[in-house]
């Protein structure tokens, strides 16, 4: 019941927000933000206590081709409930420094999107996962068209395409499996038990089209063509939702529609998909070293540390696997501040060029100073949530593969690169024409920021809390591979 | 005890704190009373915690987990031996003598509590670092005194080249980082395990099945990391830039503190180095090699910071040396005497250059004695000191190193007396240059000179004090033996680190002691003639140089190499990714498929002519063709 | 009646409706006025129409026969229709040939 609540609550906000007035939009979006975010606690107090049992739901749907609505929670969703259930108050919240117009379609369709993520991380049947898979898409297509930059239908459209383009993928793939089960059943335990007594060769193609699904979406390189342009058109709430939590659903995807269906293929072929995310690693950090856009270079820095989690989920072991839903989390965190400062900048100069800008630090040193935290998160120092992430990902993989991992280990070399020379370029050295009469930060800003800092520091100083919800279920999916 | 330990790092965690918040409340002085009370406080834990330590093992505290998934954990752990126990006090005591020169140094600056809150948080990092009891605690004591370093260097942001200089430095020291990162890796998957009292003295280490090349390759990695952090060859070009940071800086972070961070490590980690007498001889190799590239290049510079710099890359060179010998006691005990001497020179020069208002290039200074009377004492001490002559600090240390290395490879030792002469000349002619002759800078910079406040000169007498006198405290073995003064330094670390006992004779080490002595006040005795007896002054930067002077002068080039062969390498594979790769190929292929979608269809649709004789054509044909197929 | 029409060989009435039909069919193909065209098409159906009647005959089979007049009567039905469909194109393009009136593509 808990869990259908969860689910439930972002659809039925998203219908408010089509029947109000737009004056109420603001505190209302807020609201059930707030409800919502409520309810995840609420539901993590429950299954932390040891409550299961509420929260596993398994209604008859369209009974015939053996569809069931089966939702249910165990710690691994729970981890990503948490996540989209903390950034959505602050992308919310954040969207009031601008005044978008008609800004309850614009809540609306962002809570329609939660909804529908939310509802893709506790799917528990492969046709409900791929249903709210392709409604998440529906709401984000709409804000990027609506509310954002130049040239937005054409990039759109492409962004639009390639992801349904992946998505048929997976389509096929999991009807293909299930056309193996016995009975006919989505359900993902007959699903799971179809897809290993599959032969190898039948494993590996079911996982390349899956695969080939959440690559696009994460995305990795070479399926990463859509995402900077995309990022870049987006309006900020939209390209926070995108990245922020959006491409946590290929991630969360990954373990929970692959490496228990088809365990063979990732044991036996698993090392070519870390090879490509490594390339990706590599190969999104170096683009980003010479991205004059501070946009375009959070969407590159994103593909990178996308590629660092897949690599780690595949290695599939106990480190890697927690390591990769950490950084998921602090993936999160850290763009969803990132994107904020990028923000805070364009509506303050109009322009996110890092060589136009500079000189900010000497202007508003608090505004420098938690950007900088985010950084520093970013590039994994310890004691930011960054580097709990990065460290077990890459001791994770290390123990599976350790070339790639020392390949992939040059990353915090060249996120150092490019994080410092953005921060460098924007906050640092002489103040210029566009920066010299900035406005210090308002309360709105100051608040959200800090918020993302202080959960920087406090996930990277006592990451237990985090570990020890998802500590009990990857246990059980790592016996469930072996 | 273990209140003790837990509270060490903890004051200037609390004192960062509280000035980091409050800011601009604070008044300056307030500021400056908390960040010195913070450190002074853990100077006298430290002394309690050394004083316990006296006749105790060492003590593992526990804070709380950190990081723990399935069979890998790591908490926040120290431990407290002896060789902690002496680095606490150096950092510590070393540390509030700097907060306390920078009361005076950094009065006029409007960063004043920005300056100390980094201080005070590094100080904590650098606590963190050696009271760690596992790797991925020194890893964040690690990580977080390069962050700080950053921070430091480019204090004064609004230049561009100290930020440069700044991430120059924290990028080479991350180059470092990813060797200690995959040390850790290694020594997790080889041992299941980053705790060192578990490996160490739980006797893991002691009895593993790990072949002796992974051993290897997991000290050459963790001699990677403390190559970046401790600026040996090849990853030391960022410490004569980080001279761009304020003095003070430079003598806590780059001198006495952060860099030896290495030595520490390996120090820590002797037994691992201990089983594996390839990396031992590679370390050894690089020391020499760096000591004496850096004592080179430092024979012509003509920034009073940058000569200091290139000897501190030298002296940190000399101290791998002694490591990679196996004579880890010597290191420390050099790590010890440098901090000392090597504070007190880079503080003295701190208040050359505030008197000199902010003038920095000897060639501009001179005759500075009569006016600064108690930095010239100083500074001729640490200079004295530095240079090996008995019975100051720096000649015991120095001595130490160079008879390990006389045991073990006379190449070596060579090398090592080379970089002593080279070390002795280029001192003396910075103090030459500086204090001695007559004044060369401009009228009104005369006018303005003065003898520094009390709060800088305090900490140069301190400094000066222990500079002579620490090093009775590692009296050489053949000497004292003679005498009945034993090594107390060596006996101290003994639980700590194995001990490669060097077992000189005493004639040979007098002998070699006379003969050092005599060649380094030689070397004295020429630079005084050339820069007092002649008053010769180095060229200006514009004079062409020849030959071999050239080559050094301009610093072998390295720099220039690592440029052409890092840094625009890569910038170019970065536009080449970003303009080629991606733009054309990547998305091309994506767009194609797009383009020859739309282009095929735009093929098909001819035949949609609307021209109704053509499809009644195509309809009859059709059905012909279907007829023709069921026929036969 | 019965004798006339079979007196003749069914084939005889095959072969001539075959002919009737191919020549409807290459009209329709190659005339480009939209009269002469639906008079092809009137004599394709007038030689199915034909070849219904003949082996209706044939074959003792009236239903054959009923065949017939549906055809013609719906013929008739599409003349009317198809014609003033005509008139009106002929009104706003005043022309009936197809190759103008080729604007129903893509």
């Amino acid at each position: 019941m808990l869990t259908l609540l969860l689910i439930l609550i972002p659809f039925i906000s998203s219908g408010l927000f089509f029947l109000i007035g737009k004056n109420i939009a603001r505190p209302l979006a807020i609201v059930c933000s707030i409800i919502e975010l409520v309810l995840a606690l609420f539901v993590l107090n429950n299954y932390m206590s040891g409550h299961h049992d509420m929260l596993q739901m398994n209604l008859a749907w369209i009974s015939s081709p053996g569809i069931n609505f089966h939702i249910g929670i165990d710690g691994i969703s729970m981890l990503m409930v948490l996540l989209t259930t903390i950034l959505m108050p602050l992308i919310v919240y954040g969207s009031f420094n601008r005044n978008f117009e008609n800004a309850s379609t614009l809540y609306g369709l962002m809570f329609l999107m939660q909804g529908s993520i939310i509802g893709s991380f506790l799917a528990m049947d492969g046709f409900l996962f791929y249903l709210f898979w392709e409604i998440a898409l529906i709401p984000i297509y709409f804000i990027i068209l609506v509310w954002g930059g130049e040239n937005r239908q054409k990039i759109t459209f492409k962004f639009f395409l390639y992801t349904l383009f992946g998505s048929l993928f997976m389509l096929v793939a999991l009807i293909y499996v299930y056309l193996q089960t016995p009975e006919r059943s989505f359900d993902i335990q007959a699903l799971y038990q179809a897809g290993r007594q599959m032969g190898l060769t039948e494993q590996a193609w079911v996982m390349s089209a899956i695969f080939l699904a959440f690559a696009i979406k994460m995305p990795i390189v070479p399926f990463h063509t859509w995402q900077p342009a995309t990022y870049y058109t987006a309006p900020t709430p939209g390209v926070m939702m995108l990245s922020g939590v959006m491409s946590k659903m290929a991630t969360y995807g990954m373990i929970r529609w692959i490496l228990p269906m088809v365990p063979d293929a990732i044991q036996e072929y698993g090392y070519i998909l870390i090879i490509i995310s490594v390339i990706s690693i590599i190969y999104a950090s170096l683009i980003s070293i010479v991205q004059k856009d501070f946009k375009y270079l959070i969407a590159f820095a994103s593909i990178a540390h996308m590629g660092l989690i897949a690599a780690g989920i595949v290695a599939a072991n106990t480190q890697s696997l927690q390591g990769s839903l950490i950084e998921m989390l602090s993936h999160g965190i850290n763009t969803i501040g990132l994107f904020f400062v990028y923000d805070i900048i364009v509506l303050r100069t109009g322009t996110s060029e890092m060589k136009k800008l500079g000189g900010i630090r000497g202007i508003d040193s608090s505004f420098a100073f938690l950007f900088f935290i985010i950084v520093l998160s970013v590039v994994a120092l310890p004691f930011t949530n960054g580097f709990v992430g990065e460290f077990l990902l890459i001791v994770g993989l290390f123990q599976s593969q350790p070339i790639a991992a020392s390949f992939a280990g040059l990353s915090i070399i060249l996120g150092v690169v490019y994080m410092f020379r953005s921060f460098q370029a924007m906050m640092l050295g002489e103040t210029n024409s566009l920066t010299a009469n900035l406005p210090r930060l308002n309360v709105q800003e100051k608040t959200i920021l800090i918020i993302v800092v202080a959960m920087i520091i406090t996930f990277g100083v006592y990451p237990k809390m985090i570990l020890s919800i998802t500590e009990e279920s990857i246990k059980s999916l790592l016996q469930g591979i072996q | 005890m273990e209140q003790l330990v837990k509270l060490v790092p903890l004051f200037p965690l609390i004192s960062f704190a509280i000035i980091g918040l409050l800011n601009r409340k604070l008044t300056k002085i307030h500021a400056a009373i908390f960040a010195c009370t913070g450190v002074l406080l853990s100077f006298v834990d430290s002394i309690m915690i050394f004083i316990a330590q006296l006749n105790h093992g060492p003590v593992e505290v526990k804070i709380f987990d950190w990081i723990v998934a399935g069979d890998f954990s790591a908490s926040l752990t120290f431990l407290c031996d002896h060789l902690s126990s002496i680095f606490l006090l150096v950092i510590t005591g070393v540390g509030f003598l700097i907060h306390i020169f920078s009361v005076g140094y950094m009065m006029e600056d409007d960063g004043f509590r920005r300056f100390f809150a980094y201080l005070n948080l590094f100080i904590f990092f650098m606590l963190l670092l050696v009271l760690g009891n596992n790797f991925l605690v020194m890893f964040i004591g690690w990580e977080g005194v390069g962050f700080c370093s950053f921070m430091l260097i480019g204090f004064w942001f609004k230049e561009e080249a100290n930020n440069n200089a700044a991430k120059k430095a924290f990028v080479m020291n991350r180059v470092g980082d990813l060797g200690f990162l995959i040390a850790m890796c290694l020594i997790f998957v080889a041992f299941g395990t980053l705790d060192f009292t578990k490996l160490f003295s739980g006797g893991l280490l002691a009895s593993t099945s790990v072949s002796n090349e992974m051993m290897t390759i997991i000290t050459l990695c963790l001699f990677v990391g403390a190559m970046g952090k401790s600026a040996q060859i090849p990853l030391y070009t960022w410490l004569p830039d980080a001279m761009a940071g304020p003095t003070p800086v430079s003598a806590l972070i780059h001198a006495a503190t952060m860099v030896t961070a290495g030595i520490y490590m390996v120090a820590r980690t002797n037994f691992m180095f201990n089983m594996t007498p390839a990396t031992l001889e590679f370390v050894a190799i690089i020391g020499a090699l760096t000591a004496l590239l850096g004592a080179s290049i430092g024979l012509f510079q003509n920034d009073i910071k940058k000569v200091l710099a290139y000897s501190t890359v030298s002296q940190l060179g000399l101290m791998f040396l002694a490591l990679g010998l196996g004579a880890y006691s010597a290191a420390v005990f050099h790590v010890v005497t440098h901090a000392f001497f090597k504070a007190l020179l880079f503080l003295g020069s701190g208040s050359v250059i505030h008197s000199m208002g902010g003038e920095q290039d000897i060639r501009k200074m001179g005759g500075l004695k009569k006016h600064m009377p108690v930095t010239y004492m100083t500074f001729l001490i640490g200079t004295i000191a530095i240079s090996g002559i008995p019975p100051l600090a720096g000649f015991f240390s120095k001595d130490q190193i160079l008879a390990a290395a006389f045991e073990h490879n006379k190449l070596l030792f060579v090398l090592g007396m080379i970089v002593s002469l080279m070390t002795a000349f280029y001192m003396f002619r910075l103090l030459f240059l500086t204090f001695h002759g007559s004044f060369r800078g401009t009228h009104e910079q005369e006018h303005h000179l003065h003898e520094s406040p009390f709060t800088m000169t305090f900490p140069l007498i301190v400094l000066a004090i222990f500079s002579v006198i620490a090093g009775f405290i590692g009296f050489p073995h053949a000497l004292g033996e003679q005498m009945g003064i034993h090594n107390w330094f060596d006996d101290f670390l003994k639980t700590s680190v194995s001990s490669v006992h060097t077992e000189a004779h005493l004639s040979t080490e007098l002998t070699m002691m006379g003969i050092t002595t005599a060649l380094i006040l030689i070397v004295i005795f020429i630079a005084r003639s050339i820069y007092v007896g002649k008053g010769a002054i180095p060229e200006d930067e514009k004079v062409e140089r020849k030959g071999l002077q050239k080559l050094i002068y301009n610093k072998y080039y390295v720099d220039e190499l690592y440029n052409a062969l890092f840094t625009r390498p890569v910038d170019k594979l970065s536009a080449f990714f970003q303009n080629f790769m991606d733009n054309k190929i990547v998305d091309g292929i994506v767009n194609g498929l797009g383009k020859t979608t739309t282009k095929g269809g735009s093929y098909v649709r001819i035949l949609q002519s609307g021209n109704i004789n053509a499809y009644a054509i195509l309809f009859i044909l059709a059905i012909t063709l279907l007829f023709l197929i069921i026929l036969f | 009646m019965q004798e006339v029409i079979s007196g003749i060989p069914l084939v005889n009435y095959i072969y001539i409706s075959a002919a009737l039909f191919g020549i409807g069919a290459l009209g329709v193909m190659v005339r480009r006025n939209a009269i002469v065209l639906f008079m092809c098409i009137e004599l394709m159906l007038n030689a199915v129409n034909l070849l219904l009647v003949a082996f209706s005959s044939y074959l003792g089979d009236t239903s054959g026969q009923v065949f017939v007049f549906f055809i013609m009567a719906v013929a008739a039905a599409e003349v009317a229709v198809g014609l003033a469909i005509l008139i009106m194109i002929y009104r706003n393009a005043n022309t009936t040939d197809t190759e103008v009136l080729n604007q129903l593509k893509w």
